[in-house]
């Protein structure tokens, strides 16, 4: 590769071989559509909609799907599924995208240090790592969420702090294959500073793994957070979520089932769609699939 | 062999001393710590309580406090649970073996599917199977486990009829017929994921056998295409998913718990769920920490298991 070719390609960042193999990754581009769709569905939705999500009908209350103006029926209080569905939406995915950004600076720092330094500040560091990883995730954010007041802040919170170990782990890695590169030497020569090695010159170079990683733990930080407002210790009504939804949905299973299936059907594509895009993520920046 | 234990079973004390201090971490954040069992007593006053707290020794420095606690621990003494005043290691006890049963009945069927599908992914490469194979595992990992549970008793218990909705026994039966009959929703449902995940990393793990030399040579020497795939690449494939297995763990844990919950199964992760909602921190606490020390304890036999079968892992 030339200098010139270089110097196209980095004003064509969108032409580079990474983009391009995202964009015809066929799973990642359904799931970006799903996940476009789902969240304008969010944004603009409850606007549209003819009840607010807190609007209780006492006289319409468990309406199937597709009765009247109940576009997805009611709840047991006669709320608008539609427009709870949506809400909670909101709820959901900035739960679950916050708890990504805030695992993956956790994880990431903790990674990079540890990779850098190496020795016993990364003996010590990939110890908690794997401490951490032998809780069973659920049964330590369960704990935490029924000790801490469950805001939706304290929520994204003790979810980031159960799932930073896979980007650490991730970053660990990345990091100590990179030290002994001739970058780094010249870096130290140069006497910059070790923070300004860690963060300004090798992370850079990890974007690629980072991001994938990111994008699965949105997926997961999702399903937690629905699993524990299921169980009662997440997002606390009125203020709506998916998991909070089919929390009391189990008893009313015989008589109205979309009260568990509507919520249910949208966590799986929402969680589906970050999954396509993060294999998509993968494929497109793995840099071994760079000829060249 | 025998450095290989001493320096696998030292990482494993090395992680419980810190998988302790998380706990202990944990345990701190308690409301009212370990004194909330006597915030709830009536006639409660400040005095009353400064002076347990002195009793109990909650003055002293905390990582004094710890080693006793850990030491504590250590002994067998978990503390009591506040519900019914039983020792905690006795109550976690009780609930052990429903929760065993679900995790092993549930890993035999995702290790048979998980294998068969992750091995013929890899033989038929690129094929509809593995594409679709590919697809139903990245969705399966998409589904809420708790909510495919509520499907499963929506069309399997609720609709057909065919299996219970919950429990591990009918009452006044509790034949072995009975308990499988119990079994079989909540097992599949927890099995899903794992029949993913493991059929992921085996046809990965099977690619990376397929085309070496020594399948080449068994070609080669015209052994039999079903023999080389069951002999030598299966065999070799399934090595490092041994590890895996033990890695898994703390993932099936969370999934049994997951399932109990719906499918109200007496094991530990309904006893979590059940002593969370009485306060009942000691059986909280007691549980935490036996969970991260039963996924230590599965993975050094994992390890162990690998090593012994692999002399490369021992010797590296």
């Amino acid at each position: 590769m030339t200098a010139v070719e270089i110097h196209t390609h980095k004003h064509r960042w969108w032409r580079s071989r990474g983009v391009q193999r995202f964009v015809q990754h066929r799973l990642a581009m359904i799931g970006m559509a799903m996940l476009f769709l789902l969240t304008l569905a969010c944004i603009i939705g409850p606007y549209l909609l003819p009840y607010d999500e807190l609007y209780i009908d006492l006289r319409a209350r468990f309406a199937p799907p597709l009765s009247g103006d109940h576009y997805l029926g009611t709840d047991p209080l006669g709320r608008d599924i539609a427009a709870r569905l949506l809400m909670a939406g909101r709820i959901s995915l900035l739960v679950g995208f916050f708890a990504m950004v805030l695992s993956t600076a956790i994880g990431t720092v903790i990674g990079v240090v540890a990779g850098y330094y190496g020795g016993k500040v990364n003996s010590i560091l990939m110890r908690f790592v794997d401490a951490f990883l032998a809780f069973p995730s659920i049964f330590l954010l369960l704990a935490l969420a029924a000790f801490i007041n469950p805001s939706p802040v304290m929520i994204t919170i003790i979810i980031a702090v159960t799932s930073w170990m896979e980007i650490a782990r991730i970053v660990e890695a990345e990091v100590k294959s990179l030290r002994e590169r001739d970058f780094v030497m010249a870096g130290r020569m140069l006497g910059l500073r070790n923070s300004h090695i860690m963060f300004r010159e090798l992370l850079p170079n990890m974007v690629g793994p980072i991001i994938v990683a990111a994008t699965l733990t949105v997926a997961r930080a999702i399903l937690l957070e629905a699993y524990i407002s299921f169980l009662g210790y997440g997002i606390q009504p009125p203020l709506p979520s998916w998991g909070n939804m089919l929390n009391g949905a189990q008893q009313y299973l015989a008589t109205a089932p979309w009260l568990a299936i509507i919520p249910g059907i949208t966590i799986t594509i929402a969680v589906t769609s970050f999954n396509f895009i993060g294999d998509g993520l993968r494929d497109a920046l793995d840099v071994r699939n760079d000829p060249a | 062999m025998a450095g290989f234990l001493v320096k696998r079973l030292w990482q494993s004390i090395v992680l419980l001393i810190i998988v302790s201090m998380i706990g202990f971490g944990v345990l701190h954040l308690t409301p009212g710590g370990p004194l909330s069992q006597y915030a709830l007593t009536p006639g409660m006053t400040q005095e009353t309580m400064d002076r347990i707290a002195e009793q109990m020794g909650l003055n002293r420095p905390l990582p004094i406090q710890y080693l006793d606690w850990a030491w504590r621990l250590l002994q067998g003494d978990w503390g009591t649970s506040y519900r019914d005043q039983q020792p905690v290691l006795t109550v976690i006890g009780r609930h052990l073996f429903a929760t065993l049963l679900l995790m092993v009945s549930s890993t035999v069927i995702s290790i048979g599917l998980g294998t068969w599908i992750g091995i013929r992914g890899a033989t038929h490469r690129y094929s509809t199977f593995d594409y679709t194979a590919t697809v139903g595992a990245m969705i399966a990992l998409s589904i809420p486990t708790f909510w495919f549970g509520l499907v499963g008793i929506y069309v399997f218990s609720l609709k057909l009829g065919w299996l219970p909705a919950g429990n591990m026994y009918t009452i006044g039966d509790g034949s072995l017929l009975d308990y499988l009959h119990h079994l079989i929703l909540p097992s599949v449902v927890l099995a899903l994921v794992n029949i993913a995940i493991w059929s992921r990393y085996m046809r990965t793990a099977t690619l990376d056998v397929i085309n070496q030399d020594f399948v080449k040579t068994a070609r080669a020497k015209g052994v039999g295409e079903r023999r080389v795939l069951m002999k030598h690449v299966v065999g070799n494939a399934l090595l490092p998913m041994i590890t895996l297995a033990g890695m898994q763990l703390p993932n099936l844990l969370s999934g049994a718990l997951v399932t109990e919950t719906v499918f109200t199964w007496p094991g530990m992760g309904r006893l979590f769920l059940d002593s969370l909602g009485y306060n009942d921190y000691p059986v909280v606490m007691g549980l935490l920490m036996f969970s991260a020390i039963l996924v230590l304890l599965g993975n050094l036999i994992a390890d162990l298991v690998a090593a012994s079968i692999d002399p490369r892992i021992r010797l590296a």
